[in-house]
């Protein structure tokens, strides 16, 4: 089986948001990049399936040559090969758009992602690359098992689960419990230095939503504290002064 | 021309959610002249369950009540939409954003060469261009997004616009849409849904709990307080990962982003890995014994003190109230 992970280059959960050049570019001075939290989970159950079926797992990320140390650590925790297409990833449809060129083009039959990216939380790249590539696309997938062609799979919706099967080839966006994040090991980080990385050129360029400006939230008020022998008093704030009861 | 929504509902109900979402569309048509909103809705509901679309602001609803559409399979949820969309000349589809809304509209994006903004917080700037405003990285920011296509696809956030419920009951028309194989190459073999509870993501007030519990027989007294309040119940992240709660009630960056007017935080110490799930919420109230936990600091108010004594004495309070 051929297993394509799509990752994403994102702030540390913990980074501090900021923006610059009046407000246009993301600030990342400071900030640790990391490959997305629910693309880390995708790409673990890849490794598991790859081990446990034989074939090849490849990453592929959107973005310019500083995501590359993330590309590598995603090789470190046991992708094959990667691919880097050479742009900054301009909005989703761009991004599908490079994703479901060089997913034909390798002729993979599982193409997992992270259910969203944690910059933009868009969660649709996945449904696109599948409409683009007329395959069956899920998502957000909690449970992965593959069956020869069949695909068992869960997917979480709202207030518990649907079990689903589907055929191979497939698309999912993923997210936890699929499978537990992987650590690369010390041998795991060596051999992603001679691992292959191929740069490649995006191969459309239109747009359609692209984010021109960013603003932060109002900063938050001191919190008020009530002495928790009289709760009554919270109650009243909440009715009163807040109104949300 | 005119607007057209995506309606979800479940157990017979349409969620709140959606029709939130034609309240946007509602006051999208005032704000752009795009003309009447239409809802569509797929699978088995009651009319009249239907025709009350209306009040939040559907002139029209088309009801495809084939059966094959009445579980939520997204490939042939995705065509039904595209054909309505078409028939009905629309140029904006808006629906909310959920689990299924968002596996279908990203597909629809592609069949309708639709420019697609998810999380939309509020209605779009067309003063100059269409610029939609966001919420991103977590809610920790906003982006404002130009869209360049004719067609649309507004993914609306809770709480973005007030829900209207003055309208007048919709005309409800039947639409037959034709469906193939191919739309349904997976098959869903079996659901479990907690039924008869407020969902997390739709309610209104959610009680989360955290490890400050200490174990899940101590649930019932959270259950107790969000009974008395009408509130979904939530959890922090090692709570679901340890067992404690299903993974559907973990509040957080990597599980469900919760928008309620009030969010009540009992024995969570506030990980920047939960605040991200909480922190559109309207006001937060935090019960730590720890003065130190840095949710104090995301909160609106707060009491310091034990979870076991404040709990049961607040749900009296409550009780009082209410």
């Amino acid at each position: 089986m051929k297993i394509l992970v799509c990752i994403t280059h994102v702030p540390d959960t913990t980074s501090k948001i900021q923006f610059t050049a009046n407000n246009t570019k993301f600030d990342s001075t400071g900030v640790q990049f990391i490959i997305g939290p629910y693309d880390d989970y995708a790409l673990a159950r890849a490794v598991e399936l790859r081990d446990q079926t034989g074939g090849t797992l490849t990453v592929l990320n959107v973005g310019e040559a500083e995501t590359e140390p993330t590309l590598r650590k995603a090789l470190a925790i046991g992708a094959d090969d990667a691919i880097r297409v050479n742009s900054f990833p301009k909005d989703s449809i761009f991004v599908a758009k490079q994703i479901a060129h060089y997913a034909k083009e390798g002729g993979y039959d599982l193409i997992l992602m992270g259910r969203e990216s944690i910059d933009f939380n868009g969660g649709m790249v996945h449904g696109m690359v599948g409409e683009l590539l007329g395959m069956p696309s899920f998502s957000p997938v909690m449970k992965l098992d593959v069956d020869g062609s069949t695909v068992k799979m869960a997917r979480e919706i709202e207030g518990g689960k649907e079990y689903l099967e589907a055929q191979l080839p497939l698309i999912a966006g993923c997210q936890e419990p699929i499978a537990e994040w992987k650590i690369p090991n010390m041998r795991g980080i060596m051999s992603a230095r001679t691992k292959p990385l191929n740069v490649v050129e995006p191969v459309a360029q239109d747009t359609q939503a692209e984010a021109t400006s960013f603003q932060l939230p109002p900063a938050k008020g001191a919190v008020k504290l009530v002495d928790k022998d009289n709760v009554a008093e919270l109650v009243k704030l909440l009715k009163n002064e807040a109104k949300v009861l | 021309m005119s607007i057209l929504v995506y309606i979800e509902h479940a157990e017979g109900k349409v969620k709140k959610t959606s029709l939130e979402a034609v309240s946007f569309a509602n006051a999208l048509s005032a704000k752009t002249g795009e003309g009447e909103v239409v809802a569509l809705a797929l699978g088995a509901i009651d009319a009249s369950e239907l025709a009350s679309i209306g009040k939040a602001g559907a002139v029209k609803v088309l009801h495809a009540s084939d059966a094959r559409l009445n579980d939520g399979v997204i490939s042939a949820h995705a065509s039904a939409v595209a054909q309505a969309f078409q028939s009905v000349g629309a140029k904006t589809l808006v629906l909310a954003k959920s689990s299924l809304g968002d596996a279908v509209a990203s597909r629809l994006a592609v069949k309708l060469n639709a420019g697609l903004v998810s999380n939309v917080v509020e209605l779009p700037n067309t003063t100059s261009g269409y610029v939609v405003k966001r919420s991103i990285y977590t809610g920790k920011a906003f982006a404002e997004t130009t869209v360049t296509t004719e067609n649309k696809i507004l993914a609306v956030k809770k709480n973005a616009v007030d829900l209207k419920t003055d309208g007048a009951d919709a005309a409800v028309e039947s639409i037959s849409i034709n469906l193939s194989d191919a739309d349904f190459a997976s098959k869903i073999t079996s659901t479990e849904r907690a039924t008869g509870e407020i969902l997390l993501p739709e309610a209104d007030i959610v009680v989360s709990g955290g490890r400050g519990m200490k174990g899940p027989e101590n649930w019932g007294m959270l259950e107790d307080m969000a009974k008395v309040l009408g509130a979904a119940t939530g959890c922090s992240k090692p709570v679901s990962d340890i067992g404690w709660r299903p993974h559907h009630e973990h509040v957080g960056q990597t599980g469900v982003k919760v928008a309620p007017t009030l969010y009540v935080a009992v024995g969570i110490s506030g990980a920047i890995q939960h605040l991200a799930g909480v922190n559109s919420s309207k006001c937060i109230v935090v019960i730590n014994k720890d003065p130190e936990a840095p949710f104090f600091k995301a909160a609106d108010y707060g009491i310091v003190g034990d979870a076991f004594e404040v709990v049961p004495k607040l749900t009296e309070a409550l009780k009082a109230e209410l």
